[in-house]
């Protein structure tokens, strides 16, 4: 066989697994649809806020929940405890300059 | 065509010959390559499942939380103060949740007790999550004691264990009926955590925020869009720091495929010299060129992206998943229902494959055009 039709075979069958990707992606989210793992239902009965990622302070268990002030808590300019808050954006009011935030608007 | 086509593979065998040459040079090229892909396709791959899935699952939340302010700090909503918000129109139902943390000692953990609207246990009876379950070794009908903020000894029994698959939202959770709830944490009578809202029109939903916050000055109501947005600018986040961390591999290849590319080696010009010196055209050296571009930034591409895919969500992207999904003492376990975005994976073709197949072109059709006397000289 000459190495053109080689690497044209390869070259298809690296394709074909690139499009397998796909189909595998579409059988995985058929399996999950409905809620098949019942996290809806659960967030839905229990009225969950959050995902449990980071559990370590309050501020990072729900993000969503948390009082923007939280994770400076012990003076303004407190560095941050725990790792993930270093991973988790700060509120844009924070990285805003002064001039560009107006009175009161510093928490949103 | 068929003429062209036989010319086409006629190139691509020549092609082939030529990277033999420098074999292990071009299979370390293309290794590198297929890794940076790999890493690439991996990160994006894995922050856009995670995105989905936390709006998928966070959809079902609560339409408004409404918090009570106390110097700027969360406080407990006292009695009466549900009855307030009833007066406000486009409110469906109101349901006062009861909830808080707990520091484990053992486990050095904080797990969150919570009480359900419905399906409550009986008292004296918990429901754990999965991740809990996993740390303090709990079964069904086990007996477990936390020890409260007052200092006092509670002993529960594990009525049942939230299941595995909804790990994601459920794996610190403790739940508990209320008496028990009120009875381990102090919490004084009539008193709440915070308010879960249900809006009948989703277009309402500001203005009952708005209403609210007229109604209820120390009132900080908290939307189910907001939440989502906080989850998708954590993802984004994140998903910006593995890139930044990334950015030097990516620059290390710039550097490697820009040397490859623009520094034509010397057996490299004398090649095109004699191919030119007998009667290859200079459209000939560049589609033979064109295809080694290809041929090496397609293969790396399709490996790449393949390997990404099976890592993410086959093998739990055990490469990258503690940096995107953070970690915490109690780590919940959870496989992703795989979303690809074709923009996103477009744009990944885009930026690996078209710079490679360019930077590879230029400098060739440089020499290309030359005198092959003087590229043969150097």
């Amino acid at each position: 066989m000459r190495p053109a039709d080689r690497a044209l075979i390869f070259l298809t069958l690296a394709g074909a697994g690139f499009a397998t990707c796909f189909l595998d992606a579409t059988r995985l989210r058929a399996a999950a649809a409905n809620d098949a793992n019942g996290m809806a239902t659960l967030v839905a009965r229990l009225h969950l806020t959050d995902l449990a990622l980071f559990t370590e302070a309050r501020y990072t268990r729900h993000p969503s929940q948390a009082d923007l002030h939280s994770p400076f808590q012990d003076h303004p300019q407190a560095l941050e405890h725990f790792p993930t808050g270093s991973l988790i954006a700060p509120p844009a009011g924070l990285t805003r300059t002064t001039s560009e935030v107006g009175a009161g608007e510093t928490a949103k | 065509m068929k003429l062209w086509l036989a010319r086409q593979r006629y190139l691509i065998d020549f092609t082939l010959a030529s990277l033999a040459r420098r074999k292990t040079r071009n299979l370390g090229l293309l290794f590198v390559y297929t890794v940076l892909v790999f890493m690439l396709a991996s990160v994006t791959l894995y922050s856009h499942a995670l995105r989905q899935e936390a709006a998928r699952v966070l959809a079902n939340s609560p339409e408004v939380i409404v918090q009570r302010m106390v110097a700027g700090r969360h406080d407990l909503i006292p009695p009466g103060y549900i009855e307030k918000i009833g007066r406000i129109r486009g409110v469906q139902t109101r349901e006062a949740r009861l909830w808080g943390y707990y520091y484990d000692a053992v486990t050095k953990a904080n797990y969150t007790f919570m009480v359900p609207a419905q399906g409550a246990p009986a008292g004296g009876e918990i429901i754990v999550g999965p991740a809990l379950e996993r740390s303090r070794g709990l079964a069904k009908n086990n007996g477990i004691s936390f020890r409260s903020y007052s200092g006092k000894l509670h002993t529960f029994v594990v009525a049942d264990v939230l299941p595995q698959a909804s790990e994601l939202v459920s794996a610190d959770l403790v739940l508990m009926s209320e008496e028990s709830f009120r009875a381990f944490f102090d919490y004084p009578a009539g008193h709440y955590t915070d308010i879960a809202l249900s809006v009948a029109n989703p277009l309402e939903v500001r203005n009952v925020a708005l209403k609210l916050a007229a109604a209820l000055p120390d009132a900080r109501p908290i939307l189910r869009e907001e939440v989502l947005r906080t989850y998708a600018s954590i993802f984004d986040w994140r998903e910006g720091i593995v890139l930044a961390l990334l950015s030097a591999a990516i620059l290390a290849f710039g550097i490697l495929a820009w040397d490859k590319a623009s520094g034509l080696s010397a057996e490299e010009k004398r090649e095109i010299g004699i191919l030119k010196a007998i009667g290859w055209e200079t459209g000939d050296v560049i589609s033979m060129k064109f295809w080694e571009g290809l041929l090496v930034s397609l293969t790396a591409f399709l490996l790449g992206f393949v390997a990404a895919y099976a890592h993410v969500f086959h093998f739990a992207a055990s490469l990258f998943g503690p940096v995107l999904k953070g970690w915490a003492v109690l780590y919940p376990r959870f496989q992703l229902t795989p979303q690809i975005d074709g923009l996103q994976v477009a744009t990944l073709f885009f930026f690996t494959v078209v710079p490679y197949a360019a930077a590879v072109l230029v400098p060739i059709w440089k020499a290309a055009i030359t005198d092959p006397d003087s590229v043969m000289r150097g």
